[in-house]
């Protein structure tokens, strides 16, 4: 078995895998990215669309244009990337990871690990809808994969579950090539993506959404042919009998959400079950001291912006770690209160440098007050809605009142009003 | 008088504006920035997106090149734009930038590869 000693391994070559080894390059380590695919960019790469890089780059890119930015900067800072490995095994007791690859099974020694895998789509299978399996079931990421990289269509009349963004994205986009959208179901009150791409995927195009609806079959033996839905009650979800509905499709895109990806450290670092990812510090440390992470394997993010600065906060500091050993520092853990959902980091270190949390409201509000601290900030916030994350800047002298009042715990709540 | 309710697509805050349209007059309230007025006031005149899709590649590492408009062309050009682009093929290698058509429906805008394909 081929070992490769070295400082920092990156495991997954997304944005947050991409900006991580560049900065931990810059400072100094010697750096090593592990791809599974081919290629660096992750789901940046099928990522047509634009309205990517905004906070980064102050201008709206496309995907894969946002991904070649950073694929330059790989280049520049001649990092190593490793691309078609699969990672087996992280054990960080003996500060080693073991993967395959083309060339056979190579075990890693890095200084530090830095985790970016990233997030998986909700699949099928986990919906539990009753019915038959045929072909012609797809996540948005599939379908997307399909027609932006591939060239294939997936089928002739489409109709789409879940309204998240790239299940939106994708209605639009069969629709350009050819396809006949049906339309949107959305189990919540709801919409699960942004109004704005209501309005330009599915208004522009007169595709229909509705909402407290869901599927509850699907028909076909080889092919899909049909799918049943059915109307929920909107506070209790519950289906109401007689409301089925039978429409003809032989696609269906499903866009129900995304899980973060941890399988490989989940027996060694404590994962939070709100956000359904790792915890992280300010600073981007896990539990484990050997490993940081960043980006939709920590908590699922609305834009890649912020996963690229939690990948530079993460290269950062695993290089710091790398060059002065761990520091310990006073951590204080963030609690959730009223209509906080997802929210990140969940440890603010005692320190001196600023970082910004992302909260997700759990409901729609017209105007909220974001209160940190109970009283460190207190900041109102217009039109919060579950798609949207807020992002809140954490100063120095914020956390010198922390210290001041020496709070043990950082209590995070949205208050309507 | 006509009242219309318009969703701002300009940033993903995503404003629902209201828009009170007297003829050539349209008052609007709900916009949170001055890009929100524009955008309204080109959503009842003219309206116009950006739209992206992809191109075929000959003799390329990927059989498709994105691409996308260098600006906003009108809504109902959106259909003639698929169209144009089913007939274009490309020839590896391909770079981001690269001018798949100059000045589209005289627009001023045109379309330019958004993914670097190289040549296999």
């Amino acid at each position: 078995m081929r070992e490769i000693k070295l400082d920092a391994l990156v495991i997954g070559g997304g944005a947050a895998g991409m900006a991580a080894a560049v900065e931990l390059t810059r400072q100094g380590c010697e750096t090593i990215l592990i791809e599974r695919e081919e290629r660096t960019g992750g789901v940046l790469n099928q990522c047509i669309h634009n309205g990517f890089g905004l906070h980064v780059f102050k201008e709206e890119l496309t995907g894969p244009e946002y991904a070649d930015r950073y694929k330059h900067q790989i280049s520049q800072n001649e990092i190593t990337v490793h691309s078609e490995k699969f990672v087996l095994k992280v054990d960080p007791d003996k500060k080693e990871v073991i993967t395959v690859g083309v060339e056979g099974v190579t075990c890693y020694k890095p200084k530090a690990l830095v985790m970016t895998t990233g997030a998986r789509e909700r699949p099928f299978s986990n919906l539990r809808i009753p019915g038959t399996r045929p072909a012609g079931i797809y996540t948005a990421g599939v379908a997307q994969k399909f027609v932006n990289l591939q060239n294939y269509l997936p089928g002739k009349d489409a109709y789409v579950l879940g309204s998240g963004d790239i299940g939106l994205i994708m209605a639009r986009r069969l629709t350009l090539e050819g396809m006949n959208v049906l339309g949107v179901a959305e189990l919540m009150p709801h919409s699960g993506g942004l109004a704005r791409n209501i309005a330009q995927c599915l208004d522009d195009f007169d595709i229909p959404l509705e909402l407290s609806t869901s599927v509850v079959e699907v028909h076909g033996k080889e092919r899909l042919e049909s799918i049943t839905l059915m109307n929920f009650t909107p506070d209790t979800m519950q289906p109401i009998l007689g409301t089925e509905k039978v429409i003809k499709c032989d696609t269906l895109i499903l866009s129900v959400g995304l899980l973060p990806q941890n399988e490989l450290i989940e027996d060694y670092v404590k994962a939070d079950p709100v956000n359904k990812g790792v915890m992280v510090d300010s600073h981007q440390r896990t539990t484990h001291p050997w490993i940081f992470a960043a980006g939709n394997n920590v908590a699922v993010y609305d834009l890649v912006d912020f996963v690229t600065l939690e990948g530079i906060e993460a290269g950062k500091a695993a290089a710091q770690m790398i060059k002065e050993g761990f520091k310990e520092c006073k951590q204080i853990p963030v609690k959730r209160s009223n209509n906080v959902g997802a929210i990140t980091p969940l440890f603010c270190c005692l320190d001196d440098n600023p970082f910004k949390f992302y909260i997700r409201p759990t409901k729609n509000m017209d105007k909220g007050r974001v209160k940190i601290g109970p009283d460190i900030i207190q900041k109102v916030e217009l039109g919060l809605k579950p798609s949207e994350m807020v992002d809140i800047q954490i100063t120095r002298e914020h956390k010198e009142k922390i210290k001041e009042m020496g709070l043990e715990e950082i209590i995070v709540e949205i208050e309507e009003v | 008088m006509e009242k219309r309710k318009i969703t701002c697509i300009s940033c993903p805050l995503g404003c629902e504006i209201e828009a009170e349209i007297n003829g050539d007059e349209i008052n609007i309230q709900g916009n949170r920035c001055p890009r929100g007025k524009e955008y309204v006031i080109n959503e009842i005149k003219d309206p116009r997106r950006v739209v992206t899709s992809n191109v075929k590649v000959n003799g390329g590492q990927f059989p498709l090149a994105s691409v996308k408009t260098t600006g906003a062309i009108p809504k109902g050009k959106i259909f003639a734009l698929i169209e144009k682009l089913r007939e274009v093929e490309l020839e590896a290698p391909v770079n981001i930038g690269q001018v798949v058509y100059k000045n589209l429906f005289d627009t001023g805008f045109d379309v330019v590869v958004t993914r670097p394909v190289e040549k296999l």
